[in-house]
């Protein structure tokens, strides 16, 4: 426990300090940390399991999102992993009210499954049988019609546990025993999924990028750069318009990895983007967030583009992996939209000390300098349908825990 | 190519070896100055608070997120509230970062700090290699790794750079030629190449003449120099061992500026040799008086220390909300709805602010709160003060807990201390100090803490006193913007000056050899010279009247020659010239009694002359010595000349060159 501890603070630290960057990276971080926090959480046997994981993830959660309340892919990947709690949870409660004991030679000492096994488990994970479950109990969601689980995967599985059981008392222990072995498992699904979300988005490549398009994009992401290159790999031969993306320029080192990986490439200046929106087939860019009114909060400079395409009626598409969804809406005063970072990056400081001497004159600063992080595209400029976010947010979260 | 390969190896070894090594940092939590009084009698400057955050945890968040793992942190001045504060904070328990202090109250100058720690050193041996050494005060956001990475390589190569100084450029006022952190304007010598640090004038620059001293010696030992006036100093060092024994060998080195650096540079200790680094893009200064107080707050705001800003939790700090226009403001503040609060302004927790209120450019503490109609503006707040209806404050520090009455008013420079209370309607005048807590005598400047423990409670309150001298100053430092009409003196005195003579100090640039400074460097030479020579005669006259040997008489003379920078022709003809003013100075009758003494005078310290009188130069010195000195006392040793010449010839250089 206290190595966790130890963890949990480096890793705020991390967030305080701006030290980790890209919503990947820290989503990535984020789920391993709080795998190893639910897996080194002991809870006496009398306690509701469940709500005592919830509670734990939930105060490692916040501390989190406090560290950086702009980072939002934390707070959605923790209500990610309480949501595969609940629906653990409420699998192992529907399984033992249909008589079915979950309690097989299966659990065995395996405790430390957070080396990350995941996958070995598949047909008997509870996750299909929460997803099953559910299928009982409410109308099947999109996301089950989307992954497609296969019903028959159930079967073997109740009708070779459905054989043996025991005294009640001796379940309980192996109860939250399971419990928290099914939630590790599907929490290792969720790392998965977000290590896998690039080459999932890039499969689709093919679909929307053409012979001899022209495509332009903002800034750097790294969705956008593998959805390019398979796209490219595809023998598709497109040109790529790069916006530097001032004043980080991470345009530039975009630029650099589509060379270095045999792509057309021109750099233009942010400005320039509305001159060149009319050669433009499609705009493709990575997003930091997408709300849950299916607006999109990306690199700064992104509602130009977007106002551009939507005047010239150029196809503007969004790229971002399942963790980005975040199920808030953005006029939410807990929501931080922006950060404005040091001006440094806009002016040389030597340059300027003379207009920020607060000796002379009036004493009152004259000079402000602004430098936003992200930008806020609104819903009406494209995104997403916003009762097909509903369903989405429906899917991947729990009410609950909307407000942490 | 094995050698070659085998050196390309131990090299990695070592870096490897280095970067192991734990990165350390001496945080002198104390400035051992007096520019914050009063406030700094009650409680150590390190800990005042600077955008409602404590100085100190703005240089210990930098220090962590720069790599920093052990700070070794000084305290002298209230020892115990810093180390309190350090216990209670989550600094003691921050797993990157090793909070260790050390306590002592004898010190009274960064010198005496750095030798009480090379003290403990020997004993505990806890500071292996180069360090960083800053003062608890600085605030700053600029990388270290790559600067200490970079000290360290120097270091490799080179035995003696013992230190790596960090600049950044910073354009002072031309009007004042202050900075914006109200220091004096800086002037620094650089080796364009190597970077290494040749001069360092911190206060002596002559404004009125525009110009500026040189060695003339720095510009023989190095091909270019860079003369800079546009930088800043940020008072960040990057230290090598050697530096902590330098102090304890040089005892009365008490500033780390005007004697060790100057000291390094000038008296050449062993060769040691300071190189500078200039940032770029980061941020760093240090809070040094009331006017870089302003200054670094109002930077802090606006965001250039990135990420040390108030509305991240960087170290210990509640975040606020940033709004609008660069207004902070915690989110249980209460405003009043009539409230006009201005742009670059910060409102800490638990704050109420009354109706119709003005605040701008300000920062207000946590536990304040406002009534109604006030006026703040340019002010820092700290916690728990309360403002009645109706004042006006203006560019004024107000400490915790001080109470100001209805209708009371302060004007510009104003510091109130401690739990100070102002009465109804009164107007403070500008630029005055209140404190509860009398104001020291001179002589007990440095015994600070008995004043804390005692003197609280007391009703009574002493206005400070501005030194007669310091008044002048006083605008300088303070938080208050220059008043306009300073301002227009000064310009007028600077239009006056420059009728006088039109060379400014330029920006920086390579030096021209025909610039104004090297003219003033020509004279010098000549005026030491005649100090020299007098030096010399006293040094001969006291070795004839000693009977001292002639080999300690060429000691003595060696040491005036190094001391006034001067050739051995110099000497050969300062001593041929005593010689000859102590033969006539003796008494004689004829000339042929002082062709006699002088001869058997020249005869007796022939060792002397003539270690000094090895070539042609310093021959023909002592010849053209001896026609000045004829031509002075014609009379007595104008026959003497031509028989002199000779004598000279045949008797001494003859028998040299044997």
């Amino acid at each position: 426990m206290p190595d966790v501890q130890s963890t949990v603070l480096e890793f705020v630290n991390k967030l305080r300090k701006r030290k980790i960057e890209g919503s990947q990276a820290t989503a990535r971080c984020t789920v391993e940390l709080l795998r190893s926090v639910i897996s080194h959480h002991r809870v006496p046997h009398h306690a509701n399991q469940a709500s005592a994981l919830i509670d734990a993830v939930k105060a490692v959660g916040a501390q989190l999102v406090a560290a950086n309340p702009v980072e939002l892919a934390v707070g959605n990947v923790v209500r990610r992993v309480l949501h595969i709690i609940r629906e653990e949870d409420l699998s192992l409660a529907t399984a033992a009210v249909a008589g079915l004991d979950l309690l097989d030679a299966s659990d065995d000492d395996d405790e430390d499954v957070n080396n990350g096994k995941g996958i070995g488990y598949p047909a008997m994970s509870a996750a299909v049988v929460a997803a099953a479950a559910r299928s009982t109990l409410r109308p099947p969601s999109l996301q089950t019609l989307l992954e497609g689980t296969p019903e028959s995967a159930t079967v073997p599985y109740t009708s070779s546990s459905g054989a043996d059981s025991e005294s009640k008392t001796a379940d309980k222990s192996s109860i939250t025993r399971k419990l928290k072995h099914d939630v590790i498992e599907g929490v290792n699904q969720l790392i998965h999924e977000i290590a896998g979300c690039h080459e999932q988005i890039a499969e689709q490549a093919i679909e929307h990028i053409h012979q001899n398009e022209v495509i332009l994009t903002l800034g750097s992401s790294r969705t956008v750069l593998e959805f390019l290159c398979a796209a490219k790999e595809k023998k598709r031969s497109f040109r790529v318009f790069v916006a530097e993306g001032a004043p980080r320029y991470q345009g530039h080192l975009l630029a650099k990895e589509l060379v270095a990986r045999g792509l057309q490439t021109t750099v233009i200046t942010d400005s320039a983007v509305f001159a060149m929106i009319s050669r433009v087939n499609m705009v493709i860019i990575g997003a930091h967030a997408v709300m849950a009114n299916g607006g999109v909060i990306g690199p700064v400079g992104v509602n130009m583009a977007a106002l551009a395409a939507k005047k010239h009626a150029v196809p503007f598409v969004v790229l971002a992996g399942s963790h980005k969804l975040c199920p808030l809406y953005p006029h939410n005063p807990e929501v931080l939209l922006n950060e404005l970072r040091s001006p440094s990056e806009l002016l040389d400081f030597g340059e300027f000390s003379d207009c920020l001497d607060f000796g002379a004159g009036s004493g009152s600063p004259l000079l402000q300098v602004v430098n936003p992080t992200f930008d806020y595209v609104p819903p009406s400029l494209g995104g997403h349908n916003p009762s097909y976010m509903y369903r989405l947010i429906a899917d991947y979260y729990s009410a609950d825990d909307l407000v942490m | 190519m094995g050698a070659q390969k085998k050196g390309g190896a131990r090299v990695s070894d070592d870096s490897e070896e280095q970067s192991r090594q734990r990165l350390q940092a001496i945080l002198l939590a104390d400035s051992f100055t007096t520019k914050f009084r009063p406030v700094t009698l009650e409680r150590p400057k390190v800990l005042l608070p600077l955008a409602n955050v404590p100085m100190i945890d703005y240089t210990l968040a930098w220090l962590e997120s720069a790599g920093i793992e052990e700070v070794f942190v000084f305290c002298c001045a209230h020892s115990t509230q810093v180390i309190d504060y350090l216990e209670t904070s989550e600094w003691h328990t921050h797993p990157n970062l090793a909070v260790r202090t050390i306590e002592s109250h004898k010190s009274i100058s960064a010198g005496d700090a750095l030798r009480y720690i090379y003290e403990q050193q020997t004993e505990t041996s806890q500071i292996q290699g180069d360090f960083v050494l800053v003062s608890g005060d600085t605030v700053s956001n600029m990388p270290l790794a790559d600067l200490i990475r970079e000290h360290r390589e120097r270091k490799k190569r080179d035995e003696k750079a013992i230190m790596t100084m960090v600049i950044k450029k910073s354009k002072p006022s031309l009007i004042t030629h202050q900075s914006r952190l109200g220091t004096d304007q800086l002037f620094i010598a650089v080796d364009p190449l190597t970077k290494q640090l040749l001069h360092y004038e911190e206060d002596k620059i002559d404004h009125a003449r525009g110009s500026v001293c040189l060695d003339k010696s720095l510009m023989e030992r190095n091909p270019s120099v860079l003369l800079y006036n546009d930088m800043q100093d940020c008072n960040i060092d990057i230290c090598s061992p050697e530096v902590l024994s330098l102090f304890e060998d040089n005892f009365d080195y008490q500033h780390l500026r005007r004697h060790f650096v100057k000291g390094v540079l000038v008296d050449d200790i062993m060769g040691y040799k300071i190189f500078t680094h200039e940032i770029g893009s980061g941020y760093a200064a240090r809070v040094d008086n009331f006017r870089s107080y302003d200054t670094v707050s109002k930077d802090i705001i606006q965001r250039w220390t990135y990420p040390y800003v108030p509305d991240i939790n960087f170290g210990g700090n509640r975040p606020l909300k940033l709004g609008r226009q660069g207004i902070y403001r915690a989110c249980d503040a209460v405003l009043s709805r009539s409230a006009d609060v201005g742009a670059s302004t910060v409102v800490g927790y638990g704050t109420k602010i009354g109706n119709g209120d003005r605040i701008l450019n300000s920062v207000i503490g946590s536990g304040c709160s406002i009534g109604s109609n006030v006026v703040i503006e340019g002010s820092y707040i700290w916690n728990n003060v309360t403002v009645e209806d109706g004042c006006v404050i203006r560019n004024a520090i107000v400490c915790d807990g001080v109470r100001i009455r209805a209708g009371a008013a302060l004007e510009p420079g104003v510091v109130l201390s401690f739990k100070v209370v102002v009465g109804r309607g009164f107007v403070v005048p500008a630029y005055s100090k209140v404190s509860l807590l009398p104001q020291p005598m001179k002589e007990d400047s440095d015994e600070e803490l008995e004043y804390a423990e005692s003197g609280s409670g007391t009703a009574d309150r002493y206005i400070w006193e501005v030194c007669e001298g310091a008044h002048d100053e006083e605008w300088k430092h303070s938080v208050a913007p220059i008043p306009e009409d300073k301002l227009a003196e000064i310009t007028q005195a600077m239009d006056d000056d420059d009728m006088e003579d039109e060379s400014v100090v330029p920006t920086s640039g390579e030096l021209k050899s025909d610039a104004d400074s090297i003219n003033t460097d020509v004279n010098d030479p000549g005026d030491d010279y005649g100090y020299f020579e007098k030096e010399v005669e006293g040094t001969f006259l006291r070795a004839v009247e000693e009977g001292i040997k002639v080999e300690l008489g060429v000691l003595e003379i060696n040491s005036l020659r190094l001391s006034y920078n001067m050739e051995s022709a110099d000497c050969a003809g300062a001593i041929f010239y005593s010689m000859m003013k102590l033969a006539v100075d003796t008494p004689h009758s004829s000339a042929s009694e002082l062709y006699k003494t002088a001869s058997s005078i020249i005869a007796k310290w022939k060792g002397l002359l003539g270690f000094y009188v090895k070539q042609t130069d310093e021959q023909i010195e002592v010849i053209m010595k001896f026609e000045e000195m004829c031509q002075e006392t014609a009379k007595e040793l104008g026959p003497l000349f031509a028989r002199f010449c000779m004598f000279c010839m045949i008797r001494m250089w003859c028998k040299k060159m044997r």
